[in-house]
């Protein structure tokens, strides 16, 4: 699955498709020898301390009804959060993703996995995801299209597009 | 009137734009129609029975001379030379042709218009009081808020994908004529001891399958914190509503679920994280919205224009006509119209380009160019002078506008039904067509006083039934349309859900049902009971008696 990986921010961000150093695991499977690990939330709740014992890097996935504050408490620990869209209908990783962002200051990866696709894309980028497992030909192309297809935004969410009201304001303010 | 500015035109367009291409994806067999669904649900455009239906936002139900003129031009122009106003303030098109949509959208943007969140699991198009920003009992104009609300749910990126559809209704009057207790979110404009204006919050109220009157969750929030707190409200309810039966996933269930306090609880909790945060409008942003909405400029005038009294003497139908169709406004000398969509026998809520454009060409010369949609499917001339009055009665007569039934028995909301619906069960139309030609007579109307009767063809409630005086359901009995009669339903202040009389009864029979009803309240009425009035007085068991002793 090809993965697309975003920098910068607001309306300047660019999308690049990058290799993925992230080893997946199942809640029984041996690790890897030293490679960044993504487990389950169960598999984090019952092996916490000797994954963190192994020094890599470590993630946790979270099925779309498993709360931000099911993990809250370890981000410090975490470098990936990987959040999962089951359909494209299941909203709920919008809300999980800016709790994680914005409330309890989750500053690693957040990934977004599943049915990823692009008529989502720039709702998934504003809620603080930077990272997205997307089954797209042409991912990166697909993402560049998605993110200019709007210059103005209404609300404020977690990246760093000015919203109208505050665009309106500074220009205002600057006259 | 709120007026786009460069960033709202650009936004339309953009839309615009993005939905062309799917179109054209959609046309070039790149995109089939499973995927299409979803893109084209989020643009307003359902599969009906027989076409495409594209259904337009009117924001809080306020338009323009010049919006209408733009719908009556779609109806001509790319439709069947009419339009269906909507109980949710939309207008809906019936026969419009896929390639022709995205040209019909830009037509719209020109005018400040769009079919945003008119359909799909995201915040719906607002809805507002009809009267609002004319009414004499209003404490402030709703549309402010709305106009805020607008903005800031439109693509909301997190709020895009909820469990399902979201309904948010706003009055400004203690009289609640936007049935907000019969929303997801209802919201009250009220003043507190100091005297400060706030909004009473009320949540997961709702008709469809599961009627609910809504729980208010917070009897005073400032101003201020509205965007924070619905933030709040609906993160909550993203976060934990049913998504596993479509029939248990609005919010009234998880509301009910987990208990009003509970849920009052939880959002207060998530509150905390959101208020005085970014969310909050920017200083200037509310005052700039708010001047859109400044009251035009009314000529002062006398409280009672001499001309209109000597005129309702003169003119016994036109004062049956002030009677029923206008409604009290703040400025003296003025007076809030209302057009009834509703002729006697004809489809509730259909209007021609012709009338459109009539209705125009009224509100520019009569009402400072302003026209209200209504919930109950009727268009409103919202500041009309009342020296003008009796002139614009006559021309309303002369378009077939005139009928003096709103608020009356035959001034009746249904649902587009089984003619039109995919969904439907049984049909809306006839039936209203049927009871407004057995009630025509004005006089008899008059007497029987205000009677809302809603008709639903299905259970998703679309006409409203549960919150009808008279509620009427259409079910389907092994192929053969039967229908429910409801009682005491009311989507006012004092909201509750009508009661179930007793079996149902076969097509032919109900008009001949709602006859016998209407005896039964003339009989026990006393002194100016309204039907309402009497059955909360002697309850349903009368009625009952009645009913299934005659049929």
């Amino acid at each position: 699955m090809p993965l697309i990986k975003t920098s910068g921010a607001g309306t300047t961000a660019s999308a690049d498709v990058v290799a993925d150093p992230w080893v997946s695991v199942g809640d029984d499977d041996p690790l890897p020898a030293a490679a960044p690990v993504i487990v389950s939330l169960t598999r984090w709740e019952r092996d916490r301390d000797a994954l963190l014992a192994t020094g890599r890097p470590v993630g946790v996935r979270l099925a779309s009804h498993q709360l931000a504050t099911s993990i809250a408490g370890d981000l410090d620990h975490l470098a990936l959060v990987a959040l999962e869209f089951p359909t494209f209908r299941d909203g709920r990783a919008y809300s999980t993703a800016r709790q994680l962002r914005e409330r309890f200051g989750f500053k690693g990866e957040l990934r977004a996995v599943g049915n990823v696709l692009r008529d989502q894309l720039l709702f998934m980028h504003r809620c603080g995801f930077d990272t997205f497992e997307i089954a797209h030909p042409d991912a990166a192309a697909a993402f560049a299209k998605a993110l200019a297809e709007f210059t103005v935004f209404y609300q404020p969410a977690t990246d760093q597009r000015t919203p109208a009201p505050r665009l309106r304001h500074l220009r205002s303010a600057a006259e | 009137m709120y007026r786009y500015d460069e960033f709202d035109h650009a936004f339309v367009r953009q839309r615009v734009d993005q939905f062309r291409d799917q179109v054209s994806r959609r046309l070039s067999g790149e995109l089939s129609e499973d995927e299409f669904k979803p893109l084209r649900l989020m643009n307003g455009l359902y599969l009906q029975l027989h076409a495409y239906m594209l259904r337009v936002a009117i924001p809080y139900g306020t338009l323009s001379s010049r919006q209408m003129r733009c719908l009556a031009h779609i109806a001509r122009t790319y439709d069947k030379d009419y339009g269906h106003f909507t109980t949710r303030q939309n207008i809906q098109y019936n026969w419009p042709a896929l390639k022709d949509v995205p040209d019909i959208l830009m037509d719209l943007a020109a005018v400040e218009m769009h079919a945003l969140q008119t359909s799909g699991n995201c915040i719906r198009n607002v809805t507002a009081d009809q009267y609002a920003g004319a009414a004499a009992d209003e404490i402030e104009d709703p549309r402010v808020w709305c106009e805020i609300i607008r903005q800031w749910s439109s693509l909301h990126p997190e709020f895009s994908f909820l469990p399902r559809k979201f309904k948010i209704a706003v009055t400004g009057a203690p009289n609640d004529r936007a049935a907000v207790a019969v929303h997801d979110i209802g919201l009250r404009m009220v003043r507190n001891e100091a005297g400060e204006v706030g909004f009473q919050v009320l949540v997961g109220g709702g008709q469809g399958r599961t009627p609910v009157i809504g729980s208010m969750i917070r009897a005073f929030l400032p101003k201020r914190y509205l965007l924070s707190y619905l933030e709040a409200i609906l993160r909550v309810y993203n976060l934990l509503g049913r998504r596993d039966n479509i029939f248990k996933a609005r919010i009234k269930i998880l509301v009910q679920q987990v208990g009003a306090q509970v849920f009052a609880d939880m959002v207060e909790d998530e509150w905390q994280h959101l208020k005085d945060g970014p969310v909050e409008l920017p200083d200037g942003e509310l005052e700039r919205i708010q001047a859109y909405f400044a009251p035009p400029s009314f000529e002062p005038l006398p409280t009672l224009h001499a001309g209109f009294v000597e005129a309702k003497d003169r003119d016994p139908a036109f004062a049956a006509w002030a009677r029923s169709n206008l409604a009290d406004h703040r400025e003296p000398g003025y007076a809030i119209v209302n057009l009834s969509l509703k002729p006697v026998g004809g489809v509730p809520g259909d209007a021609t380009s012709a009338q459109m454009d009539t209705v125009a060409d009224l509100a520019d010369r009569f009402s400072l160019g302003e026209i209200r949609v209504s919930h109950e499917q009727n268009l409103i001339l919202p500041h009309v002078r009342q020296k003008d009055l009796h002139s614009l009665w006559q021309e309303l007569t002369a378009v077939g506008f005139a009928t003096a039934n709103i608020g009356l028995i035959s001034d009746i909301i249904a649902c587009p039904g089984l003619d039109y619906c995919s969904l439907a069960n049984a049909r809306s139309i006839p039936i209203a067509q049927q009871i407004s030609t057995r009630f025509a007579e004005l006089d008899r109307m008059h007497d029987i006083g205000e009677l809302k009767v809603k008709i639903s063809g299905c259970i998703n409630a679309c006409g409203h039934h549960h919150v009808g005086h008279i509620g009427i359901l259409g079910v389907d009995k092994k192929g053969e349309e039967f229908y429910q009669i409801t009682l005491g339903g009311d989507a006012t202040e004092t909201a509750e859900l009508g009661r179930l009389v007793g079996p149902a009864l076969p097509y032919d029979k109900v008009a001949d049902a709602v006859e016998t009803l209407v005896d039964t309240y003339l009989e026990h009425r006393q002194g100016g009971e309204r039907f309402l009035d009497t059955y909360r007085r002697v309850g349903l068991q009368p009625f009952k008696e009645k009913l299934y002793a005659t049929h």
